[in-house]
């Protein structure tokens, strides 16, 4: 009994603390994700899809500087395909023998070129608004890809009757305070996608949260599929322990 | 303690000279052990085996980490997504620190449940609370390393702390910080000192079992060893069940390692630090949070000492007092089984913890000002006044005459598992 107390008490504690933080803005509805639960993993054609999104969309603003071209061969792009993606753009090298910097084609080995040269160049373009790294967004927020997801499809053409939005802002209805300078990303057909499928909003905006949560963690199907045989090994390990114990202890009782 | 002969004549030759061997045997084979440890006693073990998991990751962890202002949040990121198997480094690493406060709060509870502080345990228990603050520590400073939104503000409320210290505040914190605001400096010596301690932490460890392996475990009966009739030898008995225990904990551990790897984190600790832009809720890690509510408890002065420097006080009091309590509790019985009113206190005392624990993780407005005072308040009192008080206002419940007389058969049914409650 008082064990069970003790446990139920620490779970409260647990629980209840990584919680305690969030609030404030509307619930965040809940998503079905590929990725989510135990075995999930990221479809690839959903990935592909979503990486469309993000290259013909939200990379006209958003850097994604922790990722390398040549991660994409692992959501399904052949070598090929990356090293064309990459020869789109250009970095600065050097300095070569003469001692001058210059440009090249980026090579898969480079990291996603960034819109802007730096914060304050992406400021000036951006009407004073910074576009976030997106690297990292699906872990970075409370609610993580349902967020995202609820920010992309979360827009209303007028605010609320008495809400005070400012010049040049939009209203969302799940950025924090409500007022977000992006301009609604995403439209009807924004995207012609390479598979054939229609390039609705929902569509989109779950393809490049998809997109998003890999480049996030693109160790989550390794971690999954190693977790699985590691859970199965301590299983069993421990109900061996467990009959090795009581086996021990037999004559102690 | 008897020199063994050993069969091996290297082993022979070596204990001979330096007698490791025979330690090993006395302190790990022969050792002594109460028979009827209920569970509750694995997680001292445990403890020890999260600290070396810790230090084993952090070591391969450290090998590819750049204490860098500008380069620490990348690098741990390299860590994730370059270094091979790194995310599992690292997220071993991460959620062990949460881990490694579950298994010794679990530990310490055990101890004031059963009264493992008192005589002549008072040392023993003393140095574990100094591995405990040495662990705050460690932990404080391990969680600036990743340079996220969360490490960086939270270095900055917890060193701004010292600030609250009169005339020589201002000038510790420019001392502890390396220059005039959380920086590089800072990072760096975080980083050494987060390195060093563990190390320290070691040593205390070896303290802890030294003064124990001296006067011998407790056990839930509270009472002492009579004879060899009360004890079965460490192994194979302790060992194998210690081995079940890690088996259970690696389990919980992993689950979250593998399923759940954010579960303890902050999102914010995800965006890398800026000091132009404050977070909206600055929480620390939540095996502090009972702390940092019963710092934020105070919110009045008293007399002239302003209410920050009170809240320092309380927090670090909250931890030090521990350090007074086989002084405090004046009860002759150890084990709370036989303590009535004392068991019923321990376990409000364990939802206090939990209390402050939730009020911690929230911001300090409405309702859980109050709430937080009160527990705060209830906090202390459990030490300070109830402790005291019980030995003199309490009757225990008569004791029974030796561990292995109930197992035996006479009198209540106790067995290995404990009292049959």
């Amino acid at each position: 009994m008082k064990r069970k107390t003790l446990a139920a008490a620490f779970a409260t504690l647990l629980f209840t603390t990584g919680a305690a933080v969030a609030s404030e803005a509307p619930k965040l509805p809940a998503q079905s994700w590929s990725f989510s639960g135990t075995f999930g993993t990221f479809g690839r054609p959903d990935l592909q899809r979503g990486f469309q999104v993000y290259k013909q969309i939200c990379s006209s603003c958003h850097a994604a500087h922790l990722l390398a071209y040549r991660n994409l061969t692992d959501i399904g792009f052949t070598p090929q395909q990356v090293t064309d993606f990459a020869a789109d753009f250009e970095v600065e090298d050097g300095p070569n023998d003469e001692g001058e910097m210059f440009t090249r084609k980026a090579v898969a080995a480079d990291r996603f070129v960034k819109p802007f040269p730096n914060e304050a160049a992406a400021r000036a373009a951006n009407n004073g608004a910074y576009p976030p790294d997106l690297s990292l967004m699906t872990k970075a927020r409370v609610g993580g890809p349902d967020y995202v997801y609820a920010l992309l499809t979360g827009y209303k053409e007028e605010p609320p009757a008495g809400f005070a939005l400012m010049e040049g802002m939009h209203y969302n209805e799940y950025f924090p305070g409500h007022q977000v300078a992006m301009a609604p990303p995403l439209s009807e057909g924004g995207v012609d996608y390479a598979d054939g499928t229609t390039a609705t909003v929902e569509q989109m905006a779950k393809d490049v949260v998809t997109f998003l949560s890999w480049a996030a963690e693109p160790e989550m199907e390794v971690r999954k599929r190693l977790g699985v045989k590691v859970m199965i090994f301590l299983v069993a390990l421990t109900a061996l322990l467990f009959a090795l114990k009581r086996k021990i202890w037999s004559d102690v009782h | 303690m008897d020199a063994k002969t050993w069969k091996n004549p290297i082993i022979a030759w070596v204990d001979k000279r330096l007698p490791i061997f025979t330690m090993m045997q006395h302190d790990l084979v022969d050792y002594p052990t109460p028979r009827n440890l209920n569970y509750w006693w694995n997680f001292g073990s445990l403890a020890g085996i999260v600290l070396v998991i810790m230090i084993a990751t952090g070591v391969v962890l450290a090998m590819h980490y750049t204490p860098h202002t500008q380069h620490a949040f990348e690098s741990v990121e390299r860590i994730m997504r370059d270094v091979n198997y790194g995310w599992l480094l690292r997220y071993l690493h991460m959620n062990g620190a949460s881990m490694f406060f579950i298994v010794v709060y679990i530990h310490m509870f055990r101890g004031l449940y059963y009264g493992s502080y008192k005589a002549p345990r008072e040392l023993l228990w003393q140095i574990g609370v100094i591995i405990l603050l040495a662990m705050m520590a460690t932990a404080f400073m391990g969680y600036v390393l990743p340079w996220g939104q969360m490490s960086y503000w939270g270095a900055k409320v917890i060193t701004n702390l010292f600030s609250a210290i009169p005339l020589v505040g201002d000038a510790i914190v420019t001392w502890l910080w390396g220059g005039f605001a959380v920086d590089n400096p800072t990072l760096n010596r975080f980083f050494a000192l987060h390195y060093l301690l563990p190390f320290l932490l070691f040593a205390l460890v070896f303290l802890h079992l030294v003064a124990l392996h001296t006067s011998k475990s407790n056990n839930p009966l509270g009472i002492d060893v009579k004879g060899p009739q009360d004890t079965i030898p460490f192994t194979p008995y302790y060992t194998v069940k210690d081995m079940f225990g890690l088996g259970a904990f690696l389990i919980f551990y992993l689950a979250f390692v593998f399923f759940a790897p954010n579960f303890f984190g902050e999102p914010d600790n995800y965006i890398k630090a800026n000091p132009m832009q404050t977070p909206p809720h600055i929480v620390p890690e939540w095996y502090f949070l009972p702390f940092y509510a019963i710092l934020r408890a105070i919110t009045f002065d008293i007399l002239f000492i302003p209410a920050k420097l009170l809240g320092v006080i309380a927090m670090f009091a909250a931890v030090l007092v521990l350090l007074f309590l086989p002084w405090l509790d004046r009860s002759p019985v150890r084990s709370a089984r036989f303590r009535p009113i004392y068991k019923q206190v321990f376990w409000l005392f364990v939802a206090d913890c939990i209390l402050l624990g939730v009020v911690g993780g929230h911001p300090p407005e409405g309702v859980w000002v109050p709430l937080g005072q009160a527990a705060t308040a209830f906090y202390f009192a459990f030490f300070l006044v109830i402790m005291p008080l019980l030995g003199f206002i309490e009757r225990p419940r008569p004791l029974p005459s030796s561990i292995s007389a109930p197992v035996t058969g006479k009198g209540v049914g106790i067995s290995a598992h404990g009292v049959a409650e």
